[in-house]
């Protein structure tokens, strides 16, 4: 088994400490990625719409005088600029970015960050950013082992990983399968059961087979079947005992 | 042995059988927490149970580490934890609230924080300033570092590049061009302080030398009392707001150079939290320098005295917002609703 993500430990007055997964610097530029595309297609929509508007006809070409420049150039520029500490701000240390990858800006005692500090993270993307593709902030986060850029250097902030209230769901099915498996199994075989219409068709047969044999070993049916007759043998497998 | 560990099995799964049935416990826990966290609930009952919900949170952890340490199971309820945790610890999040904080409160104290700074950067900004007039009075031909061909023509035709301004570029243009420029060279001298000072210390230097060598050269030809004209509705502010993020810029320097007991980036962090705020105060007042640089002092039409008055006036202003007594009214009625 891997390594565990590197987390950061708080103290809480129940003895059992509060343990944070630190978000790496794949996760977080997943998010970014995502966020980048929002906040560009969102100022570039702007930008197109107030300029056709402007213009009363469908041209693009710039207007160049004032009022173009208030209505059209100042806003869009504005989104794409501010997106993150608005959001930031707005969300409590997420963004639509931060929480489709299942992660979230958080002080080192666990607690959202203050506006002082998301600004103030904010600000230092000027050197993160630096010289281009956010290379001081990659290379920064690479070299520390919480995964830190300049900006949370600075906010004493961390990114880390937190699990949302949907995975509940899969946990109560997990609950119901805890027969011949173990916890990790039983929520294994209610999350392919879960996504077994979504996957596809070779991978739902080679993903029983695997747990199959992983828990039944020689006492598995592995003989050859249609994609109904394996979802079968893995439904008995997580059928309580 | 075999019936034993058998047996052991059996009990662990058991075990974790009954823990994941309480699933849903954890799952209003949560929502309770989120409640709670954004201000979205003010019933005591409600902010009593989520005592409860930690400690109950606290317990199903512990046992979760112990049965099944590599489970979503296991994830999902450190994550919860921490929600239950830092609500309770933290409080809800309003942003109203934390941007007032950050304005009435944080702003007054970091700036009053940065006291002997400002004095500092200010005293490096007048002797650039003092450098740049010398060397320019002593030797005219050095202007060639600190100004453009056009610029230098424009002066030595008798009149300033600032004149007819208005006729090229409008003013709203003009404004956001002045106040992103001068919100970036701000946020430049103080992030720059990263570099142990000295990307501050080169700001204002080079901001410093400029306007002294630009005064210097406009002097010679009997422009200074015109270009004071220009700059005093906007410069009062724009020159102490540059100050006062050098200022920052250094107090981030000096973290970094004279760390305390808790190390470097522990020393770096508290003087950027402590700082970071003015920055937010400076970029703010740095729009409204923007403002009166494109539509008041290009425009031959506002006499000398009412740019006076408008450039001190926005100074004071400034020095009433950062010293906290522009809302100390607030503060007051705040204490007296507490009461």
């Amino acid at each position: 088994m891997s390594d565990p993500p590197p987390g950061v430990s708080i103290d809480s007055v129940t003895g059992i400490d509060v343990s944070l997964s630190v978000a790496g610097p794949g996760a977080r530029s997943y998010a970014f990625i995502i966020d980048w595309h929002i906040r560009l297609i969102l100022a570039l929509a702007w930008f197109v719409l107030a300029t056709l508007l402007y213009n009363g006809s469908f041209s693009l070409q710039p207007a160049y005088a004032p009022s173009w420049f208030v209505l059209a150039l100042v806003p869009s520029t504005a989104i794409y600029l501010l997106y993150h500490p608005v959001l930031e701000l707005a969300m409590r240390g997420r963004t639509p970015g931060k929480r489709s990858a299942g992660i979230r800006i958080v002080t080192r005692a666990g607690g959202p960050p203050g506006a002082g500090a998301l600004l103030v993270r904010n600000v230092f993307r000027l050197i993160d950013s630096l010289p281009l593709m956010y290379g001081v902030g990659l290379t920064l986060m690479v070299l520390t082992r919480e995964c830190l850029r300049c900006g949370d250097m600075a906010a004493g902030t961390l990114v880390v990983y937190e699990r949302s209230a949907a995975d509940t769901e899969l946990l109560q099915n997990a609950a119901r399968r805890v027969g011949k498996l173990d916890t990790v199994g039983a929520e294994i075989a209610a999350d392919l059961l879960e996504r077994w219409t979504s996957l596809m068709p070779a991978a739902r047969i080679r993903l029983a087979r695997q747990l199959l044999e992983r828990y039944l070993g020689a006492e598995a049916d592995l003989s050859d079947g249609d994609e109904l007759e394996w979802r079968s043998r893995l439904e008995r497998l997580a059928r309580p005992e | 042995m075999t019936r034993g560990a058998n047996n052991n099995g059996a009990r662990q799964k058991a075990l974790a059988a009954a823990l994941l049935g309480r699933t849903q416990a954890w799952q209003e826990a949560d929502r309770r927490a989120a409640r709670l966290a954004h201000g979205r609930t003010d019933d005591t009952a409600d902010a009593t149970r989520l005592a409860d919900d930690y400690r109950l949170l606290a317990h199903d952890l512990a046992r979760a580490r112990a049965l099944m340490p590599a489970s979503r199971t296991r994830e999902y309820l450190e994550s919860a934890y921490a929600r239950v945790h830092a609500t309770l610890h933290h409080g809800a999040w309003d942003v109203g609230s934390a941007l007032r904080q950050l304005f009435l409160i944080d702003t007054p104290a970091a700036v009053r924080w940065l006291l002997p700074y400002l004095a500092w950067a200010t005293l490096i900004f007048v002797l650039a300033a003092a450098a740049g007039f010398a060397l320019v009075h002593r030797y005219p031909e050095l202007i060639a570092l600190f100004a453009s061909p056009d610029m230098i023509a424009n002066v030595e035709s008798g009149k300033l590049w600032t004149q007819g301004l208005l006729n090229v570029v409008p003013s709203s243009i003009l404004s956001v061009q002045i106040l992103s420029k001068n919100i970036v060279v701000s946020l430049f001298a103080y992030c720059l302080g990263f570099l142990f000072g000295l990307g501050t210390l080169y700001i204002l230097g080079l901001n410093g030398l400029m306007l002294g060598a630009i005064f210097a050269f406009v002097g010679a030809h009997g422009l200074a009392g015109e270009l004071f004209r220009f700059i005093i509705a906007h410069g009062c502010v724009e020159l102490s707001v540059l100050c006062l993020s050098g200022a920052a810029g250094a107090a981030i320097g000096e973290a970094l150079i004279r760390p305390g007991a808790g190390g470097r980036l522990d020393s770096f962090r508290t003087a950027a939290l402590r700082t970071g705020p003015v920055l937010i105060a400076c970029a703010l007042l740095l729009v409204g320098t923007g403002l009166i640089e494109g539509f008041i002092s290009p425009d031959p039409r506002f006499s000398l005295p009412t740019r006076i008055l408008i450039g001190v006036g926005y100074w004071l202003l400034m020095v009433a917002f950062l010293s906290g007594r522009l809302f100390a009214w607030h503060a007051r009625r705040a204490a007296v609703a507490g009461a």
